[in-house]
């Protein structure tokens, strides 16, 4: 046995091998990351594979179709993520996807900003969707006017008494603002469509990072009112007819509804690429436009655009 | 061979010791970098945005609203209730497992305090989400349970196993003959504790409150899950019971979605900024108050 402040000594030298070991390991990580960065960043059109982001809304219905196109064209490596529509835009405009989806239409300083970093926006409308207004399934609310889900949105209308509900607050859910979702109900719903109305969300408006959020919080509290896609909505919330003007008909959300126009919050779905397409993304791209694709749509609750 | 056999170790040391160095340098060579790049990064939204209009009380950047009072607000609310909630479970549990709980006990509750500390935070939000938030909607009677103090309350529990962690060690390193002492005379158990073993633990669990506030303020998963995120500017403890937005969450939320080099990337920048100064400032009072009664402590000794 060696005496006892020797104990001491190998216990340092140890920790300091350790330290230099981790040390060790940091460098060779980091090298090989640093290796690994560059190739993927240029790689973008060639190597089989096409990245595709964006629009949360539209994630599933990507994923559905990349699942299918793969089983027809193995060759093909698709890879979908979400994130929101200006995430997948703001990726395009950095070069590191072939195809965003998005929700909403690109924003001018957005296609100003593409333009300057090299990237020409094209755009496609892949489907249509509709935005379902939603509440608890004990709330006895059935139907509201646009105006009033303005109102109520806006801040002018925080109780459910003052559009024939019971005596309780309002609690507005949203998106985040990265959400497509969320610009189009405030420029379409919010301010009613009218280019030089600038009413804003109320401030004390839930902002939630997902759809998740906003069915989790309607399930369970009486208070809430949340919009999201069509295809989100399921049997544990209860979904609002919508009339234009009040005394107008009241129009639940559907495929029919949507595509005869009488739906009022129904927006197209894009993609957008950079530059014409080319190759095989144009080959996809084409693919998503055929009745075979649109079929996948109808399936997963979408609006199919008219052929 | 004699003279190899003493140059080969001093090689040995001399690598060993400047590789450490490098390390130990690298640390304070990261810090200044990553300073650097949020100024260069944050500081241009000073130009592109008027300061009345970065201290209005309403942030709402995709218009062009950029009022970060309402998440610093925010912040520092969930940040203090976090606080009020950590600081006496957590040096409560400290006290408990160093100086009442029987080795047995101590050896279970220890490293259990520990995977609690280990746990990921978004699994924490998750279950504030679907669990804590409901019930306190209900129990409370409020609008919804997405509120402040649904944060306060995951938060204080994030920095807890911090905050036990540090205390402990800090009342373990008080020497058994200070509580001898103390109990020699007379002194009850309780008096020993919060007359003697904390003060002389002080400015060890002095560390763990700190270590803990830093904790609860850059935490980002959780709150961004079960605050609500409705940026509205605190006006006072009231507003524990409604929703608040963080400085974490705003940066979590947005920074994915902004064009590179716009005005509101900048503006996400600069409270990127005002964050690290924040957990700079914590940091700076903890070690001078740390600094300052270990002086008054020699000079009792002295």
């Amino acid at each position: 046995m060696l005496p006892e402040p020797f104990h001491h000594i190998i216990f340092v030298m140890k920790t300091r091998w350790l330290a230099i070991i981790l040390l060790f390991c940091m460098l060779i990580a980091q090298s090989s990351c640093a290796g690994h960065a560059s190739p993927s960043a240029e790689k973008s059109t060639h190597l089989g594979t096409i990245e595709n982001k964006g629009s949360d809304t539209i994630v599933n219905l990507a994923l559905a179709w990349a699942e299918e196109y793969q089983t027809i064209h193995p060759e093909v490596h698709l890879s979908v993520t979400g994130g929101g529509s200006g995430t997948g835009i703001a990726a395009l405009i950095n070069g590191t996807v072939d195809i965003a989806n998005a929700s909403r239409q690109i924003k001018e300083e957005e296609r100003e900003s593409a333009l300057a970093n090299g990237t020409e926006p094209v755009e496609f409308i892949i489907a249509r969707d509709a935005i379902a207004v939603i509440v608890h399934l004990d709330n006895p609310v059935d139907y509201l006017t646009l105006e009033q889900i303005s109102d109520i949105y806006s801040g002018k209308i925080s109780n459910w008494l003052e559009v024939g509900g019971e005596d309780r607050p309002i609690v507005r859910l949203s998106r985040e603002t990265n959400s497509g979702t969320h610009v189009y109900f405030l420029e379409e719903v919010i301010r009613l469509g009218e280019k030089e109305n600038t009413t804003l969300f109320s401030r004390d408006t839930l902002l939630l990072p997902s759809s998740e959020g906003i069915s989790a919080e309607i399930r369970q509290n009486p208070n809430a009112i949340g919009y999201d896609g069509l295809g989100y909505v399921t049997e544990e919330m209860k979904v609002i007819g919508v009339a234009t003007a009040p005394g107008g008909d009241y129009i639940f959300p559907s495929q029919a509804t949507v595509n005869s126009g009488e739906y009022p919050i129904a927006r197209d779905l894009y993609m957008y690429t950079n530059g014409q397409p080319e190759g095989m993304i144009a080959d996809y791209l084409a693919w998503i436009l055929s009745p075979d694709a649109q079929s996948i749509v109808t399936e997963l609750g979408f609006v199919p655009i008219k052929q | 061979m004699k003279v190899q056999a003493r140059k080969q170790p001093f090689l040995k040391e001399f690598t060993i010791t400047t590789l450490i160095k490098i390390a130990g340098y690298s640390a304070i060579l990261f810090v200044v970098m990553i300073f650097l790049f949020l100024l260069l990064e944050g500081l241009p939204a000073l130009r592109q945005v008027a300061l009345d209009s970065l201290l209005s009380d309403r942030w709402y950047p995709v218009e062009d609203h950029f009022g970060i009072l309402p998440l610093l607000g925010g912040s520092l609310l969930i940040t203090l209730g976090a606080t009020l909630i950590a600081v006496p479970f957590g040096i409560g549990t400290a006290v408990f497992l160093s100086e009442i709980a029987p080795r047995w006990l101590r050896e279970i509750l220890k490293p259990l305090v520990e995977v609690l500390g280990g746990l990921p935070s978004v699994v924490l939000g998750f279950l504030g989400m679907l669990v804590l938030s409901p019930y306190l909607r209900v129990l409370l009677d409020l609008p919804t349970g997405l509120s402040a103090l649904a944060g306060a309350v995951l938060l204080g529990g994030i920095a807890i196993p911090t905050v036990v962690s540090v205390a402990e060690d800090a009342l373990d390193a008080v020497p058994k003959s200070y509580r001898d002492a103390s109990l020699a005379m007379g002194a009850t158990e309780w008096q020993t504790i919060w007359r003697v073993t904390l003060p002389a633990a002080s400015s060890g669990v002095l560390t763990a409150i700190m270590l803990g506030v830093g904790r609860a303020i850059g935490e980002t998963m959780t709150v961004m899950m079960v605050t609500g995120n409705a940026p509205v500017l605190p006006r006072g403890l009231r507003d524990f019971l409604s929703p608040a937005r963080t400085m974490t969450a705003t940066i979590a939320a947005e920074m994915g979605e902004v064009a590179n080099g716009s005005t509101h990337y900048h503006v996400l920048f600069l409270i990127g900024i005002l964050l690290f100064l924040i957990s700079l400032v914590v940091n700076v009072i903890a070690s001078a108050v740390v600094f300052r009664q270990k002086k008054r402590q020699d000079r009792i000794l002295s």
